[in-house]
């Protein structure tokens, strides 16, 4: 069930988009001081922990069990939920998952949603799918909120407008927001207060809310949000209809196996000791009604690559963008994908297949550092599965002239008598080699010289010389 | 109308089969294992992780921890409370919720208390007074599972200001401790600190949809 996302309309290959990318210096500048800020305080958020390793490496256990055993853990969490008064939807692809979302919103006789930040639900494109179905809705995180406003695309896993300073955002509020105060300034504090003040009126009156999950916990059926402005717990409580959208990978087998991800997660995202609010509920709670659907969208894919699957583990804390060199030259906006920076590199290509450019140059956005590996959380090795999707994309687009190359190359070094040869004729015309390879090839020799063959191989100078004994 | 009638329309066939088609496919990977094979896999985890990290007075800590966040904390006795509490909501109208220990009011201002106040009224109000459930001294946490004396989700939300009363007995280390003496069948909201957003350049500011102001007295 391969899946289907929105490779944004005409995207480039990673290099062509980052190209750009690099030369907006206002954009690295922003980019620079965010992740360098973000970079620090994880740091010191991580080192007062001294079990930080084993407790990554028992979220890595608690994963990769959970998706081992996925299909018992998810019937029961759905008897779990079904138990609690919720109602459980299954969605194999994007389609089908904006397909029940809108039908049940339809069902309510609203035409407006509020949403909290999801991965899930941009991935699927939702928004777009429910305005085509004349329902509105209200992005309620505040980076989602500068991003709607400012027509823009995100461009991290955590704070989607963070390729915008505060005085961008002040021009974009003064712009789009109608109710924004008269001399707004660009002072955090004040921009927060207008986007509380604009969005209160929507959280009172709306009927239905849309979110993701974090964690949903298969053995009591409960579901995790964090965030930390409250617009979470806004949607999550007030409105009557609450749909929440979730990848069948997001579960832990038990409810106390949340006590290694709620220290992990945090840290890991804002490098805070916790983020100021976590809500669980278990079914229908407070009298709403709760709808659950469980979307694929390519992840049993994922789930059946044995070196891919790992991906799956991941929690979405954006601590692999913000260590990743790559990540902080090129922005989120080059990956082409709600998923950017090292596991976008390695998620979009396997949830959407390598079909376009930009996703089959996604495994080689990286100078496979390995930093992000070292900052994941739940241990993803990221570089690891970048190599293997490499191998993967050379096997499905080899080119002709490389198989020749290779061809003849096997063919001589098969042989001592012919390879010596080779190495002769390479020595006598050694000053006829040129600094630029011609046609295809040209491309490799852009940016670098053709090495000289030597005027003698090893293999020559060891019989010449009987290896160093006679001069 | 109600949405749980969408169960009978269209949508749900295709849902009914993309169940099956979504789990035969996982089967078809990951083969569904017996019940007891499982059970083994799940206790063979490691967990060797600490579950709790500091070793000293968990009340100095979960103060120092409230207030890094910019939340104000103060420690009182039981005798001292019920005048901490009327320091705190004085000059104000502040929501509270079924079940509140009357004592811990007994110096406030009855005709600035409102009892129970519906959803709709929330908005209207300056603040919440209330208990929690557990407190994690680690993080700086406090946890309401909205029984008695905690009121309902939207009553610590929708005001601007959130007194909490955390008595001592409530308070443990760390989060494995919290985890386990909460149930999760209740809504759970952990609270850590006031409302706060890092969206503009990575940057925590405090205020946003939630509380902007958390004020929290530790009982001892």
């Amino acid at each position: 069930m391969t899946g289907s996302m929105p490779t944004y309309l005409g995207m480039p290959s990673f290099p062509e988009a980052a190209r750009e990318a690099v030369g907006d210096t206002l954009l690295r500048r922003n980019l620079a001081h965010a992740t360098g800020t973000i970079r620090a305080r994880r740091a010191e958020a991580v080192a007062e922990l001294p079990d930080w390793e084993r407790l990554r490496g028992s979220a890595r256990q608690i994963k990769d069990h959970t998706l081992a055993h996925l299909g018992h853990y998810l019937r029961l969490l759905e008897e779990r939920v079904t138990g609690a008064g919720g109602t459980v939807h299954w969605a194999a692809d994007a389609a089908e998952a904006n397909a029940i979302v809108a039908a049940l919103v339809e069902a309510t006789g609203e035409t407006e949603v509020v949403k909290v930040k999801s991965m899930a639900t941009q991935e699927i494109g939702l928004n777009e799918a429910l305005a085509e179905a004349g329902i509105t809705a209200y992005e309620t995180d505040l980076a989602e909120l500068i991003v709607q406003l400012g027509d823009d695309r995100p461009s991290h896993i955590l704070v989607p407008a963070i390729h915008r300073n505060r005085a961008e955002i002040r021009d974009i509020f003064r712009r789009a927001m109608p109710d924004a105060p008269a001399g707004l300034s660009d002072s955090p504090a004040e921009l927060a207060e207008a986007a509380r003040r604009h969005l209160r009126a929507k959280f009172l009156s709306a009927r239905v809310a849309v979110s993701g999950a974090n964690f949903a916990v298969a053995e009591t059926g409960t579901l995790v949000v964090l965030e930390s402005e409250g617009n979470g717990r806004m949607c999550l409580t007030l409105p009557r209809t609450l749909i929440t959208v979730m990848g069948i990978e997001k579960l832990v087998p038990t409810f106390a196996d949340l006590e290694v991800f709620l220290q992990l997660l945090p840290r890991s995202s804002t490098a805070e000791r916790m983020n100021p609010y976590t809500s669980m509920w278990t079914g229908a709670t407070e009298g709403q009604d709760f709808h659950l659907v469980l979307l694929d969208n390519g992840r049993t894919d994922v789930l059946a690559d044995e070196v891919g699957r790992q991906a799956l583990r991941c929690i979405r804390c954006s601590a692999c963008l913000n260590v990743c060199p790559v990540y902080e030259r090129a922005g989120g906006h080059a990956y082409g994908s709600p998923y950017p920076g090292p596991i976008g590199a390695i998620l979009s290509p396997q949830l959407r297949g390598v079909g376009s450019k930009v996703d089959a140059s996604l495994p080689y956005a990286s100078t496979l550092c390995g930093a992000c590996f070292e900052a994941c959380p739940v241990a993803i090795d990221i570089p690891e599965v970048l190599v293997e999707l490499r191998a993967r994309a050379v096997e499905s687009a080899r080119h002709p002239l490389t198989d020749a190359a290779m061809a003849a190359a096997g063919w001589t070094l098969r042989s001592p008598a012919r390879l010596a040869l080779a190495q002769r004729a390479a020595g006598r015309f050694r000053r006829l080699t040129p600094r630029r390879l011609p046609g295809p090839l040209r491309a490799w020799t852009d940016t670098r010289d053709i090495p000289r063959p030597p005027p003698e191989s090893f293999r020559a100078w060891w019989e010449r010389t009987d290896g160093g004994r006679r001069p | 109308m109600n949405s749980r009638a969408v169960n009978s329309s269209a949508v749900n066939s295709s849902a009914v089969n993309s169940r099956d088609r979504v789990l035969a496919r996982i089967d078809a990977i990951v083969p569904p294992r017996p019940a007891a094979e499982i059970a083994a896999g799940r206790a063979a985890i490691e967990r060797d992780y600490l579950r709790r990290h500091s070793t000293g007075d968990v009340l100095d800590l979960l103060a120092d921890r409230i207030a890094h966040y910019r939340a104000t904390v103060r420690r009182v006795t039981p005798a001292e409370l019920p005048g901490a509490v009327a320091a705190r909501l004085a000059g104000r109208v502040y929501a509270v919720p079924e079940g509140l220990p009357r004592a811990w009011l007994a110096r406030a201002d009855p005709a600035r208390l409102v009892e129970d106040p519906p959803v709709a009224d929330l908005d209207a109000l300056d603040g919440a007074v209330t208990g929690c459930a557990v407190a994690i001294a680690e993080t700086g946490t406090v946890v309401l599972d909205h029984g008695p004396g905690q009121g309902p989700r939207a009553l610590t939300l929708v005001p601007d200001r959130h007194l909490v009363v955390v008595e001592a007995a409530r308070v443990v280390a760390d989060v494995p401790e919290a985890l386990e003496r909460l149930d999760p069948a209740r809504p759970l909201t952990f609270v850590s600190g006031p409302s706060a957003t890092s969206d503009i350049e990575l940057s925590r500011v405090e205020g946003v949809h939630g509380p902007r102001t958390l004020d929290v007295l530790v009982v001892a």
